[in-house]
């Protein structure tokens, strides 16, 4: 089947396939993409990220279904750890999801890392892409729950949200470098629990040493979304982030940032396939490696002498 | 080329008890398998659905409360009408040995009883995924 052309004309099964393709690195992964990339830039993307069991996942349930009774349609792409041992994962958030599964409207994925540093990899923002030459009006990425490194999302994100939970960690975390800085909208869930309030007396005491005197100031909402409190309220603060970054060139500036890490990552990776395939494939990569072990040789030399030789 | 097997695991019908589900969750993960869980009381329009989102290589139900002939079959069907005809579709839970051929008939590829090994299911599943 022509993947591109049944994917535009609204296919499932081939948005579907589309995502596979890139994430399996199958041949027709390029065309793909260079087929779609004309349809894309179309959507709105919003990333939820946070610590593992700060409720992402219903939190992004909840914000779908709000998203849908506004008439929009919805991409979600839930990304969960692989395991650095089997390479297996259990890829668990649909669980919270499952009364979206039937809306036509909304197309969920879940993703494993797949060893990726930093948990959201290029083939997570493809997925995006993917969903939206499919036409998906708002998409959701919803990160693995790793935590204080995990800030890749901003790269693929128009709005970030942080989802944090009361009684985790000291006053000293949220001065910490990291994933508090990413966040243009803060959401304190599970906000019936204890520590609610200091919770967010600390993150506004970290908003106010900010050094930067940006015109957005991360506004803070308390959740519970398992029972749908505070959604409405959340909704309309990032409806508010998505016209002040609109209105005031934040967003077009975003994305322009985007599509140059993207480029550059693309070429990256494109280098550093075609050289390590080359030297694996006529058995340098060993005898390099048998080399600087030996320390016959040091990496710094061989890669020199591999770049020119390459690059000639 | 990184081609992981992805395994929809569901648990279709009434029955409340997912502890053999999860069983089975944790070995393929363990296998190297992606496992997408849907968790309790999947419809089979969910499962169809949820396999398709996921493009899934192959749907593992688990069903203890008897509904089997009618709930297995009717997932095999949903799928293949989505023109999914690669999925692999085996079973598992407390089922009759009489009712197995019957599922097989009906396009279960495998139906795993209580007491078998898990490495039988993972095996299974390596030597007839397409």
């Amino acid at each position: 089947m022509d993947i591109v052309a049944e994917l535009l004309a609204g296919s499932r099964l081939a948005l579907s396939r589309a995502i596979t393709a890139v994430e399996n690195e199958y041949e027709d992964a390029t065309a793909i993409m260079q087929k779609l990339y004309p349809h894309t830039g179309r959507a709105y993307v919003i990333g939820i990220t946070g610590p593992p069991g700060a409720g992402k996942s219903t939190l992004t349930d909840k914000l779908a279904k709000a998203c849908r009774r506004q008439g929009k349609t919805v991409g979600i792409v839930a990304v969960d750890p692989t395991s650095p041992f089997s390479g297996g994962a259990i890829l668990g958030d649909r669980i919270r999801m499952n009364e979206l599964t039937l809306d036509e409207g909304v197309f969920i994925r879940s993703m494993g890392t797949r060893g990726s540093l930093g948990g959201l990899s290029r083939k997570t923002a493809d997925a995006v892409k993917i969903m939206d030459a499919a036409g998906k009006d708002v998409i959701f990425i919803e990160t693995v729950g790793v935590g204080q490194s995990e800030v890749d999302i901003v790269k693929a994100a128009d709005t970030t949200v942080v989802v944090l939970v009361p009684g985790q960690g000291d006053d000293i975390q949220a001065i910490k470098a990291g994933i508090l800085e990413i966040g243009d909208v803060f959401a304190i869930n599970k906000a019936d629990r204890d520590g609610a309030e200091r919770l967010k007396a600390e993150l506004e005491m970290m908003l106010d040493l900010d050094q930067v005197k940006a015109e957005w100031r991360p506004p803070i909402k308390q959740t519970i979304a398992s029972q749908g409190v505070g959604i409405d309220e959340l909704i309309a603060t990032l409806e508010e982030h998505i016209r002040y970054v609109t209105g005031s060139g934040e967003l077009a500036k975003r994305r322009k940032q985007r599509t140059r890490n993207e480029f550059i990552a693309l070429l990256e990776e494109n280098i550093h396939r075609r050289i390590l395939g080359k030297i694996t494939a006529s058995g340098q990569l060993d005898q390099f490696v048998a080399e600087i072990e030996t320390r016959n040789s040091d990496p710094y030399s061989v890669v020199s002498r591999l770049i020119s030789e390459f690059l000639r | 080329m990184e081609k992981r097997i992805r395994v929809l695991v569901a648990k279709p019908g009434l029955d409340g008890h997912d502890r053999g589900a999860k069983v089975v969750a944790r070995a393929l993960r363990d296998a190297g398998f992606e496992v997408i869980y849907t968790g309790l009381r999947q419809t089979p329009e969910q499962i169809t659905e949820a396999a398709l989102q996921e493009d899934v290589n192959v749907i593992a139900m688990s069903l203890l409360s008897g509904a089997h002939n009618t709930l297995f079959p009717k997932v095999v069907k949903m799928i293949r009408d989505k023109g999914m005809n690669d999925v692999l579709i085996i079973g598992g839970g407390v089922i009759p040995d009489a009712d197995i051929p019957g599922l097989k008939e009906a396009g279960v590829s495998a139906v795993f009883t209580p007491g078998t090994p898990t490495g039988s299911i993972i095996e299974f599943i390596k030597t007839n995924v397409k």
